[in-house]
């Protein structure tokens, strides 16, 4: 059965899309239901603002290097993003020239006041000078989210992300791990540190995270970054060779990747997905899963069951 | 170190086949005319071996000196390290070998063509012709357009396997430390051709286990002083 999430917000309708439907009120905090095409949101739990649930990754994808033509590719794909009201697009320096190419794309766009850029720091030294070539590169007066890439010494990056929050020269704080690793020190940091963000692996078939990072992120209050919902693309070129179920258009889904999506997005615990893409039109069908009905529990584990046996 | 064998080869893949490929086709559309250079200098090298005459292991060391360094500074420096972080390491291996090349070809003189009848001269030409020839054949095959291929002593993967070709025929035996870093590159190169998924990686894999072969074939060096 399909459901708005409790915790789910209706921060602002895409500007271009009609708003309708019956909003109503479903347990905790400001939810709504109303019909597609509302743009769904969730809180990050320590201050409230508002995140579309679907994010921009660069992961390889933004990776042209000084290529003009596929540079000015990524920038339509990001005016893309931010046309059908995305904000959160995350990069890291480890991924070759993403970060020039996001700058490049937004001084292009003329720096959309939406953005929300979330980072990382990669470095076993000297993290403040890092992060000041990453904001360098974003073309950006401020980072607004600055994650420990895979924990790389975490005990020494972590404090500076600490001060520099401090210091209102970043808003948040977060640590990242990707494909499952390292789990068990995640759920330490998570317990020792007033972290706002952890960013996980987390899809219709790599549920690992559901046992103990999701639930602990909800009990200390830390938002959630989903990162390869599409296996890499791995899983969604798995998936595209056999037909959508008809009981997808339950949840809205009129795409292979709005059905994954939405798997993810629907768990109350997570605040954003963030799938790369370097297409136009991968971004447009993406952010789809940012509107319409989301699947409850009984139909989470149906899409995961249905995928599975693929 | 229990984390990083949790890394399947394709998580350490920065960029997409596309932006690889295209790479290679902005690489020579701004180094042309090279390529003419590049050419004229392999087939130099090729007369150069026929002529059994010891004054020409110099030369052709230091041509060949001399693409492991154009390679270094104008492939991976100026146009790999855009997408790659990990090409500034490749480009110290490469200016590594070329500073080897020099080392022992022209200021030891420990590399010359003498005319050789041992079985393993007969893999050797072979070798060569997969380091001038397959390289960019295979790419075309397996989809790179003509302004994307492989070149030897422009690219990393042909100047590698032609490496390890010359230096095979070699006579007496090249040095053994001429052929780590082509061998290592053929290992980077098919890797990275592994993890885009293309049929090219098999090309520098088969050259460098071919190499092998023949350098575990050929007779010690004979040189009497040689440390090699």
């Amino acid at each position: 059965m399909p459901i708005w999430n409790g915790v789910l917000t209706r921060r602002r309708m895409v500007h271009h899309l009609a708003l309708g439907g019956i909003a109503s009120v479903l347990g905790h905090g400001v939810a709504f239901a109303s019909q597609a095409h509302a743009l769904l949101t969730r809180r990050i739990p320590s201050s409230g603002e508002e995140l579309p649930v679907v994010g921009l990754g660069t992961w390889i994808t933004f990776n042209v290097g000084d290529d003009v033509a596929a540079r000015d590719e990524c920038a339509e794909v990001m005016r893309a993003f931010f046309e059908a009201g995305g904000r959160l697009i995350d990069s890291s320096p480890m991924y070759g020239s993403s970060q020039s190419v996001v700058g490049h794309g937004l001084t292009k766009l003329g720096r959309p006041a939406s953005l929300f850029s979330a980072d990382k720091v990669w470095t076993s030294s000297d993290g403040r000078r890092q992060i000041e070539e990453t904001r360098r590169r974003w073309r950006v007066p401020t980072l607004d989210l600055v994650q420990v890439h895979n924990l790389l010494s975490w005990e020494e990056q972590l404090p500076v992300l600490f001060a520099m929050k401090a210091e209102k020269r970043i808003r948040y704080v977060g640590i990242t791990t990707s494909e499952g690793r390292r789990h068990r020190e995640i759920e330490q940091l998570m317990r020792a540190h007033p972290l706002d963000f952890v960013q996980v692996t987390y899809n219709v078939l790599d549920r690992e995270v559901e046992q103990r990072i999701l639930p602990l992120a909800q009990e200390r209050r830390i938002a959630v970054i989903v990162n390869r919902p599409f296996r890499q693309g791995a899983l969604i070129d798995h998936v595209r060779r056999h037909p959508l179920p008809g009981w997808a258009r339950e949840i809205d889904c009129a795409s292979w990747a709005q059905f994954l999506l939405k798997f993810i997005v629907a768990h109350p615990a997570v605040t954003c997905a963030i799938p790369a893409t370097s297409s136009v039109a991968h971004v447009q069908e993406n952010m789809g899963a940012a509107s319409g009905r989301l699947p409850d529990e009984t139909m989470r584990n149906r899409m995961s069951s249905y995928v599975a046996q693929l | 170190m229990k984390d990083w064998l949790t890394y399947r080869l394709s998580d350490l893949l920065l960029f997409s086949p596309r932006t690889y490929y295209r790479m290679f086709e902005l690489y020579h559309q701004e180094i042309w005319p090279a390529q003419l250079v590049a050419v004229a200098l392999v087939l130099a090298i090729l007369v150069l071996m026929r002529r059994d005459d010891d004054r020409h292991g110099p030369v052709i060391a230091g041509l060949l000196a001399a693409c492991w360094l154009w390679v270094a500074i104008m492939f991976h420096v100026r146009r790999y390290a855009t997408i790659n972080w990990a090409a500034r390491y490749f480009a110290v291996l490469f200016v590594a070998q070329a500073a080897l090349l020099v080392w022992n070809g022209v200021v030891r003189r420990r590399l010359t063509f003498r005319r050789q009848s041992e079985a393993s001269a007969l893999l050797v030409p072979g070798l060569l012709v997969i380091a001038i020839a397959i390289p960019p054949l295979v790419g075309r095959v397996t989809g790179r357009t003509w302004s994307q291929v492989e070149l030897v002593g422009l690219t990393p993967d042909a100047t590698a396997i032609a490496t390890l070709g010359i230096l095979l025929l070699a006579s007496p035996r090249a040095p053994r430390a001429l052929m780590v870093a082509p061998l290592c590159w053929c290992v980077i190169g098919g890797a990275t051709s592994w993890a885009l998924g293309s049929a090219e990686a098999w090309v520098p894999i088969v050259a460098a286990a071919g190499a092998l072969t023949g350098m575990l074939w050929r007779s010690p060096v004979p040189w009497p002083d040689s440390s090699a």
